[in-house]
């Protein structure tokens, strides 16, 4: 099990608000390597992969003075910061648990099955959608389409999607998260990326 | 150069325009809430859709370019339902408060929805909440009503160039806010009330007092500072309700700085309003012919050599020609003109003008900026300097104190051996100089009024011939003064005669007891502990610094209270008119000295506004042509010397209080305190 870069481990409670921020040695030489992907003077280009950064040193979510930090590594102006943060759902303004459960509620995984990933969801971590686990370790939320609806319904969880789901298996997949495991991501029923599900139905002359 | 057809009318418009100003070139008005000529192109509110032939849908004009052969179509069947639908979405969210909104009566949208809109909204669910947001002490926000058009975070960004306001959110959830609930720190801050399409943000210290269609509009001219911005005073009954800016290309767009448009109450508080006469030490009121009579026996019972004239910063210029006719009639040759204690001459006028003008600084392409601050002294010529700069292939250089001017500055160095440098050539900064096509300096008065003051004015002529600052059709030499009298005083020639002293001698004076009779018109920006020793005159609008000193008090009229004459610091006069009446007996400034030379016995015989200004006009002819600048000759100025090497510092530290009027302001005195809190915050030294 190996961990996103950026993320403590283990995963404990609700990250805290802080009157500073800083990035960590480790995540300073990671947006140094991020900020040299872009033209001199475009540096503001840059913060949207340094906020997923801070937001995933702070434990998934960004106080203010994380964003102030941003906007200052960058030079821009901290209200443009905050304009991007509140923008993108992805980020968190406000405090939430450390690991970010996401279910897709959009109609093809509302057709597929949402409904019994969400039942699922909220009954291992205790939590309806828009809220914090009691333990503050999990944060579960509804999502718009995370376009993987061929592997639909799916549910993202930090960096993973887990696809093909259905109640018994979302709940499998969040139960191990509770334990602190990252159980495979991908398909959970089986097949391979998308493929038909029923097996293949061309190709079938080529190799595995 | 496309031609389009609109309408049926075919037009023709410079490359680069857009459909909406083809449109307007045709004639044609197209409704706008987010579109602003002097803002750059959100694109947003939508109002502005128009048919355009070969293109399926409705198209945004102001965003879209205008190309050869477009058939445009503006008063279709297809626009008037798509503005329709547009305002019926903007009303959903829209709250119907017109009865209680400020903005009622002169908004936009209320305007564009009685002519474009719906008449009834089929929209049942409840209405969004938002939270209003706090801004400071100058703007009160309702942003229920805000539709989103962004004008006010593009006019922060781009022209009053403080990055503060921003659209959180998204969608539906979209907010205007600056997240932090943090006070907007911008001098320029206050138009965004006008750029406001709706009610959605609004002055705060006018919020609820009047309805626009019951205030008396006189337009007029502004005299906080030495911009002349043109100015509309909307008062009610004898009071004025508040001040917006006039549009004046050539001066301040149509733009106004804060202190001038939010000072304004300042104009109701601490003001002298009988006239009064100190006995036994105390000032007693008294009524006119009582203080003229016992001035006018003083004046009689001393020798002229020993009566000076001071003059204030916001003094008119009918006022100066009859302190002029008084001191020659009294024999006087000490008159000062300069409070600031500046060593600048009447001959050549270009010395103490703004020549470039300040329309000309979008020309220049480098410019230096020597001992001035502009973003406090003149937030206007600051917001064109930026201006410039946004264009593009403009240097700003610096000689003094750093301070954030909202564009980048090359700071030179802090004082006059680095100004010695770039005037002899020895810095870079003069080569660059000399090989712009337009280059300009601004000399502040900062670095001329200190008592080496006439030694760095020659520095800067020397600098203006070595680098030609003045060459055919440009006139790159300016001074940034800050005082609305200033040149207009200077153009009268209100400066010492022939053996007459000028302010630090008259202030000397005093203190030897050689001057005994001191006139103050309007002076509140000298120290009062040196002229207490004399018996000081004081003709003024407030109490404030010199009426505790004063042994006779004249109330005068503030600069909405009579029609007058400032001239500007491009040596543009113009004409300001009476809006409200002064309070209690205070009278006309001229008309006042009128009296008093009579009480002398020494008659200036100017009767009428008019024959002041037939003289003002024989004194200085450039005065008698309102609006227009008569260009300065050139020539030499200044007196060579050796200089302190101390560095130039801004004559403002505190822009919100600068005179008596902002002085008195409470609402300048609010946003005082948090300039000061801000920079305490900066500099890290609170707690």
């Amino acid at each position: 099990m190996s961990a996103a870069p950026g993320r403590p481990q283990p995963y404990g409670a609700m990250a805290p608000d802080v009157e500073s921020f800083a990035f960590t040695p480790e995540n300073l030489e990671e947006a140094k390597k991020i900020l040299a992907r872009y033209p001199a003077g475009r540096q503001a280009s840059a913060v949207l992969p340094l906020l997923h950064l801070a937001q995933a040193q702070h434990g998934g979510w960004l106080p203010k003075a994380a964003l102030d930090y941003v906007a200052e590594f960058l030079g821009m102006a901290k209200i443009r910061v905050y304009e991007v943060a509140s923008f993108y759902d992805m980020f968190n303004t406000e405090p939430v648990g450390r690991v970010q459960v996401r279910v897709c509620t959009t109609t093809p995984c509302w057709l597929c099955g949402s409904d019994a990933v969400l039942r699922a969801a909220r009954e291992v971590l205790g939590c309806e959608p828009g809220e914090s686990s009691p333990d503050g370790r999990f944060f579960l939320r509804e999502f718009e389409c995370l376009g993987a609806c061929a592997n639909a319904p799916v549910l993202w969880i930090d960096d993973d999607f887990y696809e093909d789901l259905t109640y018994e298996r979302a709940k499998a997949v969040l139960e191990s998260v509770v334990r602190g495991e990252r159980p495979t991501p991908g398909p959970q029923s089986g097949r391979k990326g998308s493929m038909p599900a029923g097996g293949k139905t061309t190709l079938l002359e080529v190799g595995e | 150069m496309p031609k389009l057809t609109i309408d049926g009318e075919l037009v023709e418009v410079p490359p680069g325009s857009t459909v909406l100003q083809a449109c307007e070139a045709a004639g044609r008005e197209i409704p706008v809430f987010c579109y602003h000529p002097r803002l750059n192109i959100a694109g947003n509110c939508r109002m502005c859709l128009v048919e355009v032939e070969k293109m399926p849908k409705p198209q945004a004009s102001c965003a879209l370019p205008a190309a050869d052969g477009m058939v445009v179509r503006t008063n279709s069947p297809l626009v008037h339902k798509a503005r329709k639908g547009v305002l019926e979405l903007l009303l959903i969210n829209h709250p119907l408060d017109c009865p209680i909104c400020d903005q009622g009566g002169e908004c936009d949208l209320q305007d564009l929805t009685l002519f474009y809109g719906p008449d009834k909204s089929r929209f049942k669910e409840n209405k969004r909440p938002v939270a209003d947001k706090y801004l400071g002490p100058l703007i009160s926000t309702h942003m229920t009503r805000c539709i989103h058009c962004t004008r006010c975070i593009r006019f922060l960004n781009e022209i009053a160039g403080v990055e503060e306001l921003g659209a959180v959110h998204r969608g539906e959830h979209m907010e205007i806010t600056t997240w932090v609930e943090a006070a907007l720190s911008s001098e320029l801050q206050g138009n965004i009330i006008d750029l406001c399409p709706v009610g959605a943000l609004n002055s705060k210290p006018y919020e609820y007092r009047a309805r626009t269609w019951e205030l008396k509009k006189t337009e007029s001219v502004d005299v906080l500072d030495a911009v002349g911005a043109s100015i509309r005073i909307d008062s009610r009954g004898n009071e004025v309700m508040r001040i917006l800016p006039r549009l004046h290309e050539e001066v301040n767009e149509e733009w106004l700085a804060d202190k001038s448009r939010f000072a304004y109450d300042g104009l109701k508080k601490r003001r002298l309003d009988v006239p009064m006469l100190r006995k036994a030490g105390k000032l007693e009121p008294v009524d006119w012919k009582t203080v003229l009579a016992a001035v006018a026996e003083r004046v009689r019972a001393t020798d002229p050599n020993r009566i000076a004239f001071l003059i204030g910063d916001q003094v008119d210029c009918e006022t100066m020609v009859l302190v002029k006719e008084l001191a020659e009639r009294l024999g006087t040759p000490h008159v000062e003109c300069r409070q600031d204690g500046s060593p600048l001459g009447t001959r050549p006028r270009a010395q103490y003008r703004f020549n470039t003008t300040i329309a000309g600084i979008e020309q220049a392409d480098v410019c230096l900026l020597v001992g001035t601050n502009p973003r406090f002294e003149a937030p206007l010529v600051n917001a064109r300097i930026r201006k410039r700069w946004r264009r593009g292939g403009f240097t700003v250089g610096r000689i003094g104190v750093p301070f954030d001017l909202t564009y980048p500055v090359q700071d030179l160095g802090a004082g006059p051996p680095t100004l010695e440098e770039v005037a002899h050539g020895w810095h870079s900064f003069a080569e660059k100089l000399a090989a712009a096509e337009r280059p300009m300096l601004i000399l502040g008065t900062g670095a001329l009024a200190r008592p080496d003051g006439a030694a760095i004015l020659s520095l800067a002529h020397r600098l203006a011939e070595s680098v030609r600052l003045v060459r055919e059709g440009w006139n790159g030499f300016n001074v940034l003064h800050t005082a609305a009298a200033r040149v207009g005083g200077l153009e009268l020639g209100l400066v010492p005669g022939p053996g007459g002293r000028d302010l630090a001698g008259i202030l000397d004076g005093i203190e030897r007891g050689e001057i005994e009779l001191v006139f103050s018109i309007g002076v509140e920006e000298i120290d009062p502990k040196r002229l207490e020793k004399a018996f000081v005159v004081h003709l003024g609008t407030h109490g404030d610094r010199t009426a505790p000193i004063a042994s006779a008090i004249l109330p005068g009229a503030a600069y909405t209270e009579k029609n007058a004459t400032w001239v500007n610091l491009e040596g543009r006069p113009q004409r300001g008119r009476l809006a409200v009446f002064p309070p209690g007996e205070a009278k006309e400034d001229w008309r006042i000295l009128r009296a008093l030379s009579e009480a002398i016995g020494r008659t200036v015989p100017l009767d009428t506004l008019a024959q002041v200004r037939m003289r003002m006009a024989e004194l200085a002819p450039q005065l008698g042509e309102i609006d227009r600048i008569r260009p300065a000759e050139w020539g030499s100025f200044g007196r060579a010397g050796p200089v302190d090497p101390a560095p130039f510092t801004s004559p403002i530290r505190d822009y919100w209080r600068t005179c008596p009027i902002s002085r008195a302001s409470s609402v300048m005195a609010e946003c005082s305190a948090l300039a000061a809190a801000r920079a305490r915050e900066a500099t890290g030294t609170h707690g």
